[in-house]
């Protein structure tokens, strides 16, 4: 059983690993031709730190646009960070002092991530605009989060795994060394579905977490006046080439 | 009043409304295709090519390699919905290709299914699709109801601009032979002729001429109209409408008094008698540089020292945060002053040094609005802090008029409302969409008048200007109630007589 497990986790990371790698590396490597921030924009290479940061931790530009769906994706997300943080209690030995002392906490995390995804599901079904722009998989991939914190609420509150057990099994996946997992369904399941998490995550869009980074109309800063900015690409047609634009 | 257009105008109401979503309201809006000479004039091919298909398949894989947003913004959206009720041409049409996302869509589905793998192979889960005559169709009429404005991209989370998503899609639309008259047309005349209005430089000396012997006339003070003068400080690049629509031509004539008045050296050339750059709407690289480089060679033949922009939003979209990349850089430009710089900031400028005086009584008979211009406010900055572009023109205004009044602030500042006419869509052939699409602004302006009659609204923008001239009528409004800034400011300007 956790041959089979630590087996699928380990090809799923890699895809995870190697397909978010390589879209990274698109992402890098792809020029970023003209200056198109949206304004009013940083004037500093720190203050877009900080507007990607509040981008990143607040929501900033939804809060903006829609109260309802600032919540509810801000619960989701707050959550899911949360829950993910409580989970390297697994991962670790000795389990790192913070980590201890927010573990207890993680259902309630948990049962955030639930209402943040329940009400973002909500809002696909019962608003006429979200639901005219939402395929198959949207709400599927809502779902399959709902699936993901569900089962491991379920063994947090009913059909519970042995702790310790799944401790051995998540750090033999470090050391190569592969633990006896007794079969309990809602962890199988919850692996599972973590593993399709991985697979999916570098080709769908869930890439949008890296791709807030790569942002041009958020990572740049407001200079086209005072820095010249030129791709790669657009440099053989450059003005300053020919003879007859010199100054 | 026009004669009454065939189609409702929508009423402007007590509030900005969300409309119901109202599939194909608007599917029979298209602009009229470019015809062969206009498309090859620019350096596309003149009708729908035979293998179009592929040829368009190949454009995007390519166009995604050389425009990083291009590619984060087709991979990352999530579909939230947060642009959904953002797009003045959704509130004004309920048409649901009019969300900004599904705008997107139309180019992400044909994305997802030639460039990912679950849309290669799964693609009714994903959503992706072939790129099928109707596909094409629905692209040709939908990235022709942007006005590029940049509004969906201040609430989308990851900043996806629908803009560069359009400009994208007319790109590709230009490279198989099916192109917009309107903008191809355009920039054909600017190649050739140095202007949008395909004015040549005769009838250019012309109307100058005459406007120095109209303000004579009026205020008795022998202001110029500087041609291609070899050896004037500043080259004044400004939109062809200046030179003669209203009322576009009383912003010209305020500049021109505000240099007068400080005693600046300027001209005006043939050679780069526009400021608005059309090569930015269809998203062409090389047309919107050729455009751009006409500036620096302007600059260089007359010797200037400073290059200032006009009021034009696109134009000082392209001016502001293009042209140092597509014709710079600019070292043989004095260096004490940015490279363009607005008129606005010549004239916060020269107010702040106490060059020029206002005397804001000369318009106490107007009551004041001011419109943000969209590519301004969204893809600029004018002077040396983020958000001037807000500022500065409302401190002229300001300056130059004692009764002034903001529209709602969620229809302004970063959250204005395109005019509903910009991106390349100021054309008859779009009218009905142009109406529809300035509904947000219009309700928000009635919403003002309301309170405190308004009796102009004052713009930076020769499209906005153009387009309120026409719609205002449609919506109970006067169309001469659209004015330029510097109308104020020239009204206001108090000038020595003789200098
Ligand atoms: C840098 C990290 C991340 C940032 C800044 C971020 C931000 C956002 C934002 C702003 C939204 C739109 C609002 C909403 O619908 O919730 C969103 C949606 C979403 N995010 Fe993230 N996210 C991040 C990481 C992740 C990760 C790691 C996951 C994976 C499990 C994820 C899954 C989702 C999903 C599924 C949606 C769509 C929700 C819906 O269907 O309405 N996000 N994200
Ligand atoms: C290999 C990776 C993972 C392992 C071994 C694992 C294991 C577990 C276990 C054993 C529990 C039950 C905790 C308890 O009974 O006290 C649990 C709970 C939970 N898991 Fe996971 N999990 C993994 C990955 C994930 C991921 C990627 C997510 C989110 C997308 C997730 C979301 C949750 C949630 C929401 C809970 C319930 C809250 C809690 O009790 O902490 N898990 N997980
Ligand atoms: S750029 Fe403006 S016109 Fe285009 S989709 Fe966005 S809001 Fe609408
Ligand atoms: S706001 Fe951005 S992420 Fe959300 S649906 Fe619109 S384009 Fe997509």
């Amino acid at each position: 059983m956790g041959l089979v497990l630590s087996g699928i986790l380990y090809v799923t990371l890699i895809v995870f690993a190697l397909g978010l790698l390589r879209r990274i590396v698109r992402y890098a490597s792809t020029p970023a031709p003209l200056k198109i921030p949206t304004t009013p924009a940083p004037t500093t290479r720190s203050g877009v730190v900080f507007r990607l940061g509040r981008e990143v931790v607040f929501f900033e530009s939804l809060f903006k646009a829609s109260k309802w769906t600032w919540l509810f994706g801000w619960l989701f997300h707050a959550g899911l960070f949360f829950v993910l943080l409580c989970h390297l209690r697994y991962f670790t030995e000795p389990v790192w002092g913070w980590v201890a002392l927010i573990a207890p906490f993680s259902p309630y995390a948990g049962i955030m991530m639930l209402v943040g995804l329940a009400g973002l599901l909500s809002r696909r079904f019962l608003v006429d605009r979200v639901r005219y722009i939402s395929a198959p998989s949207d709400f599927l991939m809502l779902i399959f989060l709902m699936a993901i914190a569900g089962s491991g609420l379920a063994m947090r509150y009913g059909l519970h795994a042995d702790i310790v057990q799944v401790k051995q099994f998540a750090l033999g996946l470090f050391s190569f060394d592969f633990g006896y997992l007794a079969f309990n369904p809602v962890l199988v399941i919850h692996l599972l579905l973590v593993a399709v998490l991985l697979l999916i995550f570098p080709f769908s869009k869930l890439l949008h977490a890296p791709g807030l980074f790569f942002s041009p109309s958020r990572n740049q800063v407001d200079n086209p006046r005072e820095r010249r900015h030129i791709a790669r690409w657009a440099k053989p047609f450059d003005a300053t080439r020919s003879e007859k634009y010199r100054g | 009043m026009a004669k009454p257009p065939e189609f409702d105008i929508p009423e402007a109401g007590d509030y900005i409304f969300t409309p119901p979503v109202m599939p194909d309201a608007m599917s029979h809006s298209q602009p009229y295709v470019a015809k062969d000479v206009h498309q090859e004039a620019i350096g596309f091919p003149g009708e729908l090519i035979d293998n179009w298909q592929q040829v368009a398949v190949d454009k995007l894989g390519e166009l995604t390699k050389k425009y990083r947003g291009l590619q984060v913004y087709l991979d990352s959206c999530v579909k939230c919905g947060a642009c959904t009720d953002k797009c003045h041409y959704f509130l004004g049409t309920g048409d649901p290709k009019n969300m900004p996302v599904a705008r997107q869509d139309l180019l992400r589905k044909v994305y997802r299914r030639y460039y990912t793998l679950p849309g290669k192979y799964f693609p009714k889960l994903v959503g992706a699709e072939d790129l099928t005559e109707e596909v094409l169709d629905d692209w040709y009429k939908y990235y022709h109801q942007c006005s590029q404005c940049r509004r969906c991209s201040v609430y989308c989370p990851y900043g996806i601009d629908t803009a560069e998503v359009s400009m994208a899609a007319r790109e590709i639309m230009d490279t198989v032979g099916k192109g917009q008259k309107y903008c191809n047309e355009i920039i054909g005349k600017v190649h050739k002729i140095g202007n949008n209005l395909g004015l040549p430089e005769p009838a250019l000396a012309d109307t100058l001429e005459g406007l120095e012997e109209d303000v004579l006339e009026d205020d008795g003070v022998p202001v110029k109209f500087p041609l291609n003068v070899k050896g004037a400080d500043i080259l004044l690049v400004t939109p062809s409408a200046d030179f003669f629509a209203e009322p576009h031509i009383d912003g010209l004539i305020g500049y021109a008094k505000v240099f007068h008045q400080a005693g600046l050296s300027w001209t005006v050339s043939s050679h780069a008698s526009e400021a608005a750059n059309f090569g930015l709407f269809i998203g062409s690289y090389e047309n919107m540089q050729k455009v751009a480089v006409r500036i620096r060679e302007a600059a260089l033949e007359l010797g200037v020292k400073r290059i200032v922009f006009g009021e034009c939003g696109h134009a000082w979209r392209v001016g502001y945060s293009f042209l140092n990349t597509l014709a710079g850089p600019f070292d043989f430009l004095d260096p004490n002053y940015p490279v363009p710089q607005h008129i606005v900031e010549v004239t916060h400028d020269l107010m702040q040094q106490g060059r020029i005086k206002l005397d804001p009584e000369a318009n106490d008979d107007k009551r004041v609005t001011f419109h943000d211009s969209c590519n301004v406010a969204r893809a600029s900055r004018m002077g040396s802090k983020a958000g001037g572009q807000f500022t500065l023109p409302r401190e002229i205004i300001k300056a130059s008029c004692n009764h002034f009044y903001d529209m709602r602030a969620d229809t302004i500042g970063e959250a204005t409302f395109c005019c509903g006419g910009g991106g390349g869509l100021l054309t008859d052939d779009l009218i009905e969409l142009r109406t529809k699409g300035a509904l947000p602004r219009m309700q928000a302006l009635k919403e003002l008048n309301d309170q405190h009659q308004i009796t102009h609204m004052a713009a930076i923008c020769a499209i906005c200007k153009s387009q309120f001239a026409k719609v205002l009528p449609y919506y109970g409004f006067e169309m001469d109630q659209i004015i330029s800034v510097h109308q104020l400011v020239g009204d206001a300007l108090v000038m020595d007589t003789e200098h």
